[in-house]
């Protein structure tokens, strides 16, 4: 990218082009006639919230999905993309925001994948290309090393590594900074940087503002399909950071709202030492699995009111954390005391009667059973218990009250009782579980990502909910792979690495620092 | 006791235990291929008594043994390609149609078998034999082992194939992408949906080839229900091999072998119920289970119909 | 070696179904049964063409035996009992997602130890509690058999698929070696069990020849399918069965639901077993194997499930077979036919289902 000076209106030709693109899923739009034009050497950043469109664009140029009305133009030509192996010859390389690696392939063997199936794989080539893709762009991976055993960074470079090999023109880097350190994402701005400077053209799709106004140079703001507004090099250019900000808020909330709205009033209070700890964990030791780490001496204690924060990049042993602390999985050493009360050898349901409660982060996974109603899916954790059963028996009408009573206390928007609640929206479905970890005596609340892969509504409400139940007197436990939401949010934030808290600090001034150090290894 | 351990009962224990391993082996590496590519094909006993039956009629008719693998081998395969219309490409549950597809297939080979042959049970020749030079001279392993059909020997030698093509191919390489993690297949551009077809339709072939086997060289007869769940033995053999060929070869030598045995003792007269021998094999695996009974290592996605774009 | 085999999606559109029948979708649901059908008829009877039989003739032959004639559709009705238990048992280890392939090795064990108490118990007991005893003994000895399968499946995650059907081979040879080594007749030349008096069997229902094990069929399939639906310990079956992650999460105790279900299902295999040879058979012949057990698979499927469904699968499956088995004797087809015949309305169903789900789906775009 040239500065130069006198802006140029026509810039070089589109490499994609995006006429009026539509896509209509069964009851849903999930873009309505975008607009975009895609440039060598330029980061286009797509920003959006969940559910604005974006998964679904990226759908369709990668060949996984196809426009239901508009064209997509390739080199000026239009050109429908039909598959994904079709996007790979017209030279569109992605990078999924889930992997799309074969985990149980070395790296070598998932970069090869695709070739003609009668030929053997081109091993040697291979090697020579990525080490020299590699030495330019400073990307160095093990080919030899088994996929599974990489850290969701490492797989990401290989991702790009794969489009790289396939000679993309352009790359799409799909949510590629969610599962990232603060250093792996700056990294990655840099890599970013680099290739673009090589001529490509990137598109980095986020929903974080700052990143969006760190690594863009053309920004598109998606709003409920629609594409609400671009800001051009030239404009970005000329803007600082916080006004840059303050325009995509306002393209995309229709009003200068003053800032990031997730940024919110940090809560930092203090809590006397007398006050006794209502959740107690002292030396907390789990055996590792295979594929997840397990846990050593985790000690901590929550006093009521009080929202503990536990931060780390994903997959340090915090998932193995909740399910210890909710009884899912067996501890092989160490106490948990709730009020005082060892909740050792309990099972999931007695804890959860206890007042012990856990929101997973997995919430159609294990949190819910899609195919069965939504009034059954509140009292999973209670299957057996009067007065929704007596002596066994199902007790439908006392099932359908109190599901009814919730489904309006917590706002479930939802057609019917008996409607399967796989069906129902990610923010919805979160709302169901909140009501069945909140409700009848909760005491200790353990969130695990709460609101990771909602949209901004339910993000805000959910952690609305979570301060409202730390209020009332409820000890809360926020793990959270998103550093802002704890700031955000804690009174106090422990880190977590290896299975293990590497320190804790109260949420002051400097703790973003403090928190900051510590992730990536540093004493704070 | 003598006749117990003399060299002619010797040898035709071992013989039989070729003849007895060959349809298993077959049929094992064949449902080998579909489990690694993430279909788990219980539709392979149907393919099997297909494959027997049309390759019985073939070499009956056509008085070629080889007419007859092919024939069996097609049949195996068009059995297979329904099976990979409705599961594959229509994603409908695979154990369902499996089991359709195999009472099915046992239905309509009886069926036409009764109009066909009406009860009369024709017998083919015994079957031309391909000696090894040299080895078949050996006393008593010579005879029992180098001196089969060649198919026999094709069929060992398969199994190195199929090494090569796990390890060393790019066809390897989909097939294990296409059961662990199709969706990451697809987006490398390759075609998840044909590559399951392809490893189906080769259960097929090798199923239809291994009933034809069963059916022309080993029992030189049709009869309905012959298979008698060589196909479930096949899955069993490819479940525990984990991927690998020649586990599935040690397994169906071993089945065999049992097999063999049940035959042997009773032309020997030796008063056991030949079922207590036929336990033994079970009883072996069941066994080995239960001691070494762990986790892993069948594909993540078996089982899973594959839909572009769903999660 | 653990896999599931019943994704959620699978076990979604089972539940889906299920509740959706039971919300007056049935005048839907019962067209899109009849018309694969129908179609299946239309299809076998081209085969039957192909061979020289007249499809019109066959199936109004297979109807008048099967299911118009007096002793036609006693014999149906009475054939139904064993198959009730069988499709009972099925239907508690598909609905919590594990696939208990090994019903024919549980009957047939279940089976032989009646043949072999029942008529020594008779001589001692009260022919009730004789009965009683012969039918706790069956079961028992079923739920055993399946306790390995169980087992591993519960704390190894060892397959069941091939566990089960490895124990069902090994049960039908454990079967013929106890018939043809154990419990000998030693007062007949063919190797069967002891023969159990006619007036020692189960009752007759009235003046028919109706086993009262139809009775117990019935009300064992609908006990099955209130369980299910209805009570607690159904519920944390199906969520094992729809979600096992879930299960974990809400702390089920997953090993010990998933060893009840398997001896459910094995006992209820066990228990048809032995309704069948003291109701009917009162003895097992050496190498007797009906295969009844693969057989119900795809009439519980085709129910969806659904206990009350499967009552109507299983009796047509009777129909067809009782019919096709007359048919064998008078029009010379062959009574495996019957096997095309459920094979091609399995398969018609089953797509029927798909091009349904597509329909409803594009229609909803």
């Amino acid at each position: 990218m040239t500065s130069a000076s006198p802006p140029r209106p026509a810039g070089k030709p589109d490499l994609v082009t995006l006429e009026r693109v539509t896509k209509r899923f069964p009851g849903i739009v999930a873009n309505n006639a975008v607009d975009l034009s895609i440039r060598a050497g330029e980061v286009h950043v797509l920003l959006g919230e969940n559910g604005a469109g974006k998964s679904t664009l990226i759908g369709m140029l990668s060949g996984l999905q196809q426009p239901t009305e508009g064209r997509i133009l390739v080199g000026g030509t239009p050109t429908p993309i039909t598959s994904p192996r079709h996007a790979l010859a017209l030279g569109i390389g992605t990078v999924f925001q889930h992997m799309m690696l074969v985990p149980t392939l070395t790296v070598a063997e998932n970069l090869l994948l695709g070739g003609s199936w009668w030929r053997r794989p081109k091993a040697g080539e291979l090697q020579a290309r990525a080490a020299e893709i590699g030495r330019t762009l400073g990307i160095s991976v093990d080919l030899g090393a088994r996929v599974e055993d990489l850290s969701l960074g490492e797989q990401q470079q290989v991702e790009i590594l794969r489009a790289l090999l396939r000679d993309s023109r352009l790359l799409i880097l799909d949510e590629s900074t969610s599962m990232l350190t603060p250093k792996g994402i700056d990294d990655l701005g840099a890599l970013m940087r680099r290739l673009a400077e090589n001529g490509l053209a990137i598109v980095f799709i986020t929903h974080k503002l700052k990143e969006a106004a760190a690594f863009g140079d053309r920004i598109s703001v998606l709003k409920l399909g629609r594409k609400v507004g671009e800001i051009t090099p030239e404009r970005l250019r000329s803007l600082g950071e916080d006004e840059i900000v303050a325009e995509i808020v306002e393209m995309m909330f229709g009003a200068r709202a003053g800032g990031d709205p997730e940024e919110a009033q940090r809560t930092a209070r203090a809590f006397p030492e007398a006050v006794a700890p209502l959740l107690e964990v002292r030396d907390l030791a789990v055996p590792a699995g295979s594929g997840t780490p397990g846990l050593s001496g985790v000690s901590f204690a929550v006093r009521p009111g009080e929202i503990l924060g536990i931060a780390g990049i994903d997959g340090n042993g915090q998932k193995q954390l909740a399910e210890a602390l909710a009884g899912q999985l067996a501890a092989s050493g160490g106490t948990i005391r709730l009020a005082g009360e060892a909740m050792d050898g309990l099972g999931v349901g007695e804890r959860h009667r206890k007042g012990l409660r856990y929101l997973t982060d997995d919430r159609l996974g294990e949190g819910t059973v899609g195919s069965f109603p939504v009034s059954i899916n509140f009292f999973l954790k209670q299957i057996g218990t009067p007065p929704f059963w007596r002596n066994g028996i199902e007790q439908t009408a006392a099932i359908d009250k109190r599901a009814g009573e919730l489904v309006r206390a917590y706002d479930v928007r939802t057609p019917s009782l008996e409607t399967p609640i796989g069906r129902l929206s990610g923010g919805n479905i979160q709302k169901i579980l909140i009501a069945r970890e909140f409700a009848d005596g909760a005491r200790a609340v353990i969130f695990n990502k709460p609101t990771y892969g909602l949209d901004l509504a339910n993000t805000l409400a959910t952690r609305q909910r979570i301060r409202d139940i730390a209020t009332g007197g409820a000890a809360v436990l926020l793990i959270s792979t998103d550093l802002e939401e704890l700031l955000g949010m804690c009174d106090r934030i422990s880190v977590m690495a290896s299975g293990a808290l590497v320190g804790t600090v109260d949420n002051a001034a400097d703790a973003r620092t403090r928190v900051g150090r510590l992730m990536i290894g540093l004493a704070a | 006791m003598t006749g117990l351990f003399s060299e002619v009962f010797l040898g035709a224990l071992l013989f039989g235990a070729i003849t007895a391993a060959i349809p298993l082996l077959l049929a094992g590496l064949g449902e080998q291929m579909s489990e690694k590519a993430g279909v788990l094909n219980i539709g392979i006993e149907g393919m099997m008594i297909g494959g027997a039956y049309l390759g019985f009629v073939a070499a009956f008719y056509s008085g070629s043994l080889w007419l007859g693998f092919l024939f069996g081998a097609c049949a195996g395969i068009a059995v297979a390609a329904l099976m990979a219309l409705l599961c594959v490409r229509l994603g409908l549950n695979q154990i369902v149609i499996g089991i359709g597809l195999t009472l099915g297939l046992e239905g309509l080979t009886a069926l036409l078998h009764h109009f066909q042959f009406s009860r009369s049970y024709p017998r083919l020749p015994a079957a031309e034999r391909t000696e090894i030079p040299l080895l078949a001279d050996i006393p008593v392993l010579g005879p029992a082992l180098f001196r089969h059909h060649l198919i026999v020997y094709l069929a060992i030698a398969l199994v190195f194939v199929m090494i090569y093509v796990y390890r060393r191919t790019q066809l390897g390489l989909n097939l294990q992408a296409a059961g662990d993690k199709p969706a990451a297949l697809d987006v490398a551009g390759v075609d998840v949906i044909r590559t399951r077809t392809v490893a189906v339709l080769f259960t097929g072939a090798m199923a239809g080839l291994g009933g034809a086997y069963l059916a022309n060289v080993g029992a030189g007869i049709f009869i309905p229900f012959i298979t008698n769940g060589a196909g479930f033995l096949g899955i069993v053999l490819a479940m525990l091999a984990r991927g690998r060929p020649v586990w599935v070869l040690l397994g169906a030598l071993l089945f065999g072998l049992c097999l063999s045995l049940t035959t042997a003792m009773q032309v020997a007269g030796i008063n056991i119920p030949t079922d207590v021998i036929q336990m033994l094999p079970f009883l072996a695996v069941m066994v080995m289970l239960v001691a070494f009974g762990r986790r892993g290592s069948l594909p993540a996605a078996l089982g899973i119909p594959y839909e572009r774009g769903a999660r | 070696m653990s896999i599931d085999t019943t994704r959620a999606s699978d076990m979604a559109t089972i539940e889906q179904s299920a509740a959706a029948a039971g919300r007056g979708h049935l005048q839907r649901r019962v067209l899109m049964t009849l018309g694969p059908i129908l179609a299946a008829l239309v299809l076998a009877g081209c085969i039957l063409l192909a061979v020289g039989v007249n499809p019109l003739a066959y199936y109004g032959f297979v109807v008048e035996r099967g299911l118009l004639s007096p002793t036609g559709i006693q014999q149906t009705l009475t054939r139904m009992a064993p198959l009730l238990f069988i499709a009972a048992g099925l239907i508690v280890a598909f609905r919590a997602g594990m696939w208990n392939l090994g019903g024919d090795g549980q009957f047939l064990l279940g089976a032989v130890i009646a043949a072999a108490s029942a008529p020594v118990l008779v001589q001692v007991l009260p022919a009730w509690l004789a009965l009683a005893c012969a039918f706790l003994m069956a079961t028992a000895v079923a739920v055993s058999w399946s306790l390995v399968p169980a087992l591993l499946r519960a704390y190894q995650g060892v397959n069941e698929i091939i566990t089960t059907l490895m124990m069902t081979f090994l049960g039908t040879s454990f079967a013929n070696v106890l018939v043809k080594l154990a419990f000998l007749d030693p007062a007949t030349t063919v190797p069967q069990t002891r023969t159990l008096p006619v007036e020692d069997r189960l009752p007759r229902l009235f003046d028919t020849t109706i086993t009262s094990g139809l009775l117990f069929g019935l009300v064992a399939i609908v006990a099955v399918h209130l369980v299910m639906t209805r009570t607690a310990f159904g519920l944390k079956l199906r969520v094992v069965g729809a979600n096992p992650k879930a299960a974990i999460h809400v702390g089920l105790g997953v090993p010990g639901l998933t060893v009840a279900v398997f001896a459910i299902s094995a006992g209820l295999a066990g228990l048809g077993g032995a309704i069948d040879v003291i109701g009917v058979q009162g003895n097992v012949r050496a190498d007797w194997n009906p295969g009844y057990a693969m057989a119900v698979i795809p009439a519980v499927f085709l129910a969806r499930m659904n206990g009350f469904a499967a009552i109507g699968f299983v009796f047509l499956l009777s129909v067809l077979s009782i019919g096709g088995e007359s048919a064998a004797r008078r029009l010379g087809v062959p009574h495996h036919f019957t096997l095309v015949l459920v094979a091609i309305v399995l398969i018609m169903l089953a797509l029927a289902e798909y091009i349904d789900h597509r329909f409803t789906r594009a229609r909803r775009a």
